[in-house]
């Protein structure tokens, strides 16, 4: 991995921390809205290198983290019916739902299969025609492009075994409900490299002038973080606001028109509700009215009571920034990867698997280094 | 010696339940592939076990191996199963000497496939200097297996010189790899189905005994604690071994051999590679005072050309494994839970 070994330059990261040391006058709380940029900054202890008056909390950008007990219910009630194979990312086997995960109903007999493209679930329906193959369609607008384009490919071909449970979630709205939120204390936020690389960093400038909150874009090795970090600090000590991109490497300001165009044409913008956050009104894709043969909901007119999200689990906040995971009274005791309560302590970008994996359940191990 | 062994004519292609039945399939299965192909004296008596005599003290082990796909770049299943278990042994400071092999066939696997396993468990079992001396064959219906299983235990005679245990390990020692991290499990996962990439990497599946018995040769009780680590990889054997001896362990990203196209398929994976499974690999924990040396001896052998010293032992944070990154961070290395698996974005 050449092409990564200057971003992870400890000359690099030691002038970017000495430059945040010396400008930063008073306490400023930026929010990462990533959980691969949760995990960077834990996983190569960047949070220790940083001045004391920042602090950097975890916002909702853990999908798995985010998908909702009720929409895990239906893919797991998907997966029991006869004759379905039901694929997904590996991430989501773990995450409980109301009362098992896909991976227990996996064990139970379930066709559950791990994949690592939609376009692979395609294949397997052409393999299959005699099953139903169902595709959990989860992520960001990251995923998305593929995910539409598996159902393209589908129709192309076809095919009438194949479908999709969307569960996608856009960010911009996510942002908009946590800066509305009265106890909200953001004072900026570090916007994820890869959603800007499909849909541009356009969306963001509104939302940084109206809650005059500086809104940076940044990769996920540590001399981006770093990097980015320090932009939105400048930004907070000058008091602007605005869009800045540190990953100019791989966004552009439009982002990827194509990608853009694949998700327009499958998807229709949908309310979405949120785990621990409740509904966000136009935050979700669902399938749209030309591509609905390929709606797993409608095909298999899903029709699942809502489930009640488990109380004891304070993910809500914590995707908010409102609480860090050491502050959960069940983090590392009720609460562990193996019987996680919720999904960040299972999901592999999920804050509190992060905290719990990289920092041994208790901070001060760190600081007896 | 020669290795190459080629097949005989069998009037079947492909594994039938009545392979595993105990009448005459069985027995041609067995006396034209199994017994010809893995003699020895004590095979030769296809008896119900094995009788010999051993001197010393010893070390027996047992494992078994499922893995998918069974052909994979570097190897196979059937030495595999050799070398795991000869490793394992080794781990404890013994001279391998005999194995029992035991299979799980699955109805419908193609007899060539079957024959390219077999002779392959040959030529390990060759290399390590170890004999198959007892085992046995049972067919499952199709789907109820994954082609083969095997399993493999063994036998070995603990070296005079050898003293390893977790509770020898003291604060000061140093920590060793012999060689190139998360080799095996990238290996096996490019061909995994659904997740097949373009690499060189191959398995380094090999056994390790004669590389061990040296270094315990010539530097005895100064070995204090050896492991392979497979599944679990690293992070796993330092953690038990952390948890083990109420001592803390301090390893450095920047010393970890890790081959360039490995850690890219990492993290286009999303996964650690101190987590991904390794086969020829073994982790060492010496005496300060010897370090160095040992090291010299390793990176001679064909075995440890990549060997580094990754670590030491600390009285810092007592029963946690901790890594210092490349940039200066520190983290702890804690257990994974379940299976690593491949990131959503």
């Amino acid at each position: 991995m050449k092409f990564l070994s200057e971003y992870r330059d400890p000359e690099m990261v030691h002038a970017y921390t000495a430059e945040l040391h010396r400008i930063t006058s008073r306490p400023w709380t930026l929010m990462e809205i990533c959980g691969g940029q949760t995990h960077s900054l834990v996983k190569n202890g960047l949070l220790d290198m940083l001045p004391k008056q920042i602090t950097m909390v975890h916002g909702p950008g853990c999908p798995v983290c985010v998908t909702s007990v009720s929409v895990i219910d239906e893919a797991i009630w998907l997966a029991q019916q006869p004759n379905v194979i039901l694929c997904s990312f590996g991430d989501m086997l773990r995450v409980p739902g109301s009362t098992i995960s896909l991976l227990e109903a996996k064990a139970q007999g379930a066709d559950v299969r791990i994949l690592y493209s939609p376009l692979e679930a395609v294949e397997l329906a052409q393999q299959h025609p005699d099953k139903q193959v169902v595709f959990f369609a989860v992520g960001f607008e990251t995923t998305a492009p593929a995910n539409a384009l598996s159902v393209v490919h589908a129709a192309e071909l076809g095919l009438h075994n194949y479908s999709i449970l969307a569960s996608h979630v856009l960010v911009p709205p996510a942002m908009e409900a946590i800066l509305g939120d009265p106890e909200n204390k953001i004072d900026a936020f570090l916007a994820a490299g890869h959603v800007c690389t499909i849909m541009g960093t356009e969306e963001y400038d509104p939302i940084a002038e109206k809650y005059q909150t500086p809104i940076v874009v940044t990769g996920f090795e540590p001399v981006d973080l770093l990097q980015g970090i320090l932009m939105a600090v400048q930004q907070l000590e000058k008091g602007e606001w605005k869009v800045e991109n540190q990953y100019a490497r791989s966004v552009q300001r439009e982002g990827n028109r194509m990608a853009q165009d694949t998700i327009q044409q499958v998807f229709a913008v949908s309310d979405r509700v949120w785990r621990g956050i409740g509904n966000i009104p136009q935050s979700g894709y669902e399938v749209n009215t030309r591509y609905q043969k390929y709606n797993a909901r409608l095909k298999f007119n899903i029709d699942l009571v809502a489930a009640e999200e488990n109380k004891d689990c304070i993910s809500g906040d914590i995707m908010k920034g409102l609480k860090k995971p050491f502050q959960c009274p069940n983090f590392g005791t009720r609460c562990k990867p193996e019987h996680p309560l919720g999904a960040p302590m299972v999901s592999s970008e999920g804050a509190c698997a992060a905290y719990y994996q990289y920092s041994g359940q208790v901070s001060e191990i760190i600081e007896t280094v | 010696m020669n290795l190459s062994c080629p097949m005989p004519k069998f009037d079947f292609d492909v594994i039938t339940m009545g392979h595993g039945g105990g009448g005459l399939l069985t027995h041609r299965l067995l006396q034209s592939g199994v017994f010809d192909v893995l003699k020895n004296d004590l095979l030769d008596q296809q008896h119900d076990g094995a009788s010999f005599e051993l001197n010393g003290k010893l070390a027996f082990s047992t494992d078994s191996y499922v893995i998918s796909p069974i052909f994979f770049p570097g190897g196979n299943i059937g030495e595999l199963a050799v070398n795991g278990t000869v490793n394992d042994l080794a781990m404890c400071g013994a001279v391998p000497k005999y194995l029992s092999l035991a299979f799980i066939i699955e109805e419908g696997m193609r007899m060539e496939a079957l024959w390219e396993v077999l002779v392959s468990i040959k030529n390990a079992a060759a290399k390590a200097g170890v004999q198959i001396v007892t085992g046995d064959t049972k067919v499952v219906e199709k789907g109820k297996g994954d082609q083969i299983f095997i399993n493999t235990s063994g036998i070995g005679v603990v070296h005079p010189k050898a003293a390893i245990h977790h509770n020898r390990v003291k604060e000061g020692d140093v920590i060793i790899v012999s060689g190139q991290l998360a080799q095996h499990g990238i290996a096996i996962m490019s061909k995994r189905q659904g997740l097949s990439f373009e690499t060189d990497i191959v398995s380094d599946t090999t056994n390790l005994n004669h590389t061990i018995l040296q270094l315990i040769e010539q530097f005895g009780d100064a070995i204090k604690f050896l492991r392979d680590p497979t599944r679990g990889g690293l992070a796993s054997v330092l953690n038990e071994l952390a948890e083990q001896t109420n001592l803390g362990y301090l390893i450095e990203q920047e010393q970890l051999p890790i081959d360039e196209q490995v850690e890219g398929a990492c993290e286009m994976l999303g996964l650690d590679p101190l987590y991904v499974a390794n086969e020829g690999l073994f982790v060492l924990v010496v005496d300060a005072a010897v370090a160095e040396s040992v090291l010299k001896q390793l990176q001679q052998d064909a075995n440890g050309q990549s060997a580094r010293i990754i670590g030491k032992v600390v009285n810092t944070h007592p029963g946690k494994v901790m890594l210092k990154s490349r940039i200066g961070g520190h983290r702890v290395v804690g257990y994974l839970t379940g299976e690593q698996l491949p990131r959503i974005c």
